[in-house]
């Protein structure tokens, strides 16, 4: 059997087709699996941790179905894309639902704070946090190849990532402060928004990964 | 700095095609919903609504192979309504391609799936959609109605949404019957009370005619997204026509 690809890894929270769909949009001749095999993830060459609903919940099933140990050693071993919660669990602690995370980095998932939400014309700021945001990219990298700074992307979510180092940092977003939605580390890249979901900035975002070599 | 006011086209489907009618009745045959999903998204859209307005149960699956053809070529946001009953039915929906689901009738019904759907999936993908009217003699100005439009529930529309968000939906979709097909303008007060009395962000429908109602939407109804059909299915308007207009307006668009 050929060595996959790219696994998708599933466990059980919610549509991973437009993930895999948009993959293979941008990358037809390459084998896109959705997998919540362990094996397949651990041989994959590369790694797409997708998520959404409530981290508690995601943190638990990936449990359930033994993923947790493939999803680690995917971080440190091969090129790994985080996306939405798949990012927010790769940090210590959530204040959703009280959770540790996969602690793979120091820092802490945090919601937004409703005493912060007001834009600079004191209008109220609405959460979750839904629809297109500009991405300040913190520095060039092979990932942000072909997208401009302050492009936008898709975003839905009510907490957010706060790393406790400031390297880690790869963009950030303004709503209505500045937060980190991009991290880079190694061969690990993780963004809060919904590349997939991001149009044709999105789809280059997947381009890049596909074809990163970290 | 927040998030760009989103423009979201509207398709109504029904047996396969894409209809739009006025005033919940009256339906005119506009195309082909990958087709003009596909349009859409080239011309910028934000995000698509997709209704299924198909009144057989028996065509309903018709609907989820609509969207896993348009999950496939189009890579934005799906909102699928109409017919939504159970849980399950919410579940195949998100399996088909849609990224959230919209529940009018049921929510009313049984509002414990708006709960049940939005503790399993997340608030994210649960909108709850609320048609309301303009009434007379009741101690609220805006009553919601149920089954595109027919039955009165007696419910006040702000209290109704402010109820929703407390069961978790993540976002609402608000129709002004008095307004829908009759291109006017939204019904910007009752969309201004709900936006107010709710943190979840809003989505007007129902009485666009021209541009300037758009940005009306957002600067007087505090809408966080326009949603439109019939300006943009005969050609009066593109999106990316009124993604300009609105920036020009000074408001924030991608």
């Amino acid at each position: 059997m050929n060595r996959l690809q790219v696994a998708v890894v599933d466990y059980g929270m919610g549509n991973l087709r437009s993930v895999a769909n948009a993959l293979k949009a941008v990358a037809p001749e390459v084998s896109i699996e959705i997998t919540s095999d362990p094996e397949l993830i651990a041989a994959a060459e590369r790694v797409v941790f997708p998520g959404q609903g409530a981290m508690p919940d995601c943190i638990r099933e990936l449990d359930m179905r033994g993923l947790r140990q493939a999803v680690v050693e995917a971080t440190r071993e091969k090129p790994f894309f985080g996306i939405c919660i798949g990012l927010q669990m790769l940090f210590e602690h959530s204040e959703e639902g009280d959770v540790p995370g996969l602690g793979i980095y120091p820092g802490e998932v945090k919601r937004f704070p409703a005493d912060k939400m007001v834009d600079i014309q004191g209008a109220k700021l609405k959460v979750p946090h839904m629809g297109w945001s500009q991405v300040h990219q913190a520095d060039a990298h092979a990932m942000w190849q072909d997208i401009p700074d302050q492009a936008r992307f898709y975003y839905v979510h009510s907490y957010y990532v706060d790393p406790a180092e400031a390297a880690l940092t790869a963009a950030t977003t303004a709503y209505p402060f500045d937060y980190t939605c991009a991290i880079a580390r190694d061969n690990v890249f993780a963004v809060q928004f919904h590349p997939e979901k991001s149009a044709e900035s999105g789809l280059q975002l997947l381009r890049n990964f596909v074809n990163w070599k970290p | 700095m927040g998030c760009a006011k989103r423009i979201i086209p509207c398709l109504d489907v029904t047996n396969g095609r894409v209809v739009k009618g006025v005033n919940f009745l009256e339906l005119r045959d506009a195309g082909d919903p990958v087709e003009i999903a596909q349009r859409y998204n080239e011309q910028g859209a934000d995000e698509l609504t997709f209704l299924d307005i198909t009144a057989s149960s028996d065509d309903r699956d018709l609907i989820l192979h609509i969207i896993e053809r348009v999950a496939e070529k189009v890579f934005i946001p799906l909102t699928v309504g109409g017919g939504v009953r159970k849980v399950e039915d919410v579940r195949r929906l998100l399996n088909a391609g849609a990224d959230k689901v919209s529940i009018n009738t049921t929510a009313v019904l049984n509002p414990q799936v708006v709960e049940d759907a939005a503790s399993r999936y997340g608030s994210q993908c649960i909108v709850v959609a609320i048609d309301a009217k303009k009434v007379d003699n009741k101690p609220f100005e805006w009553e919601v109605f149920t089954h595109g439009g027919r039955n009165p529930t007696g419910l006040d529309a702000v209290e109704w949404a402010r109820k929703m968000v407390s069961l978790g939906a993540g976002e609402l979709l608000v129709t002004s019957m008095d307004r829908d097909g009759t291109k006017i303008g939204f019904n910007n007060p009752l969309n201004r009370a709900i936006s107010d009395a709710v943190a979840v962000p809003l989505i007007a429908s129902g009485g666009v005619g021209n541009l300037q109602h758009l940005v009306d939407g957002v600067t007087l109804g505090g809408a966080d997204a326009v949603l439109a059909a019939s300006i943009f299915h005969y050609g009066e308007y593109t999106v990316q026509q009124a993604k300009d207009y609105m920036r020009q307006h000074g408001l924030e668009v991608r």
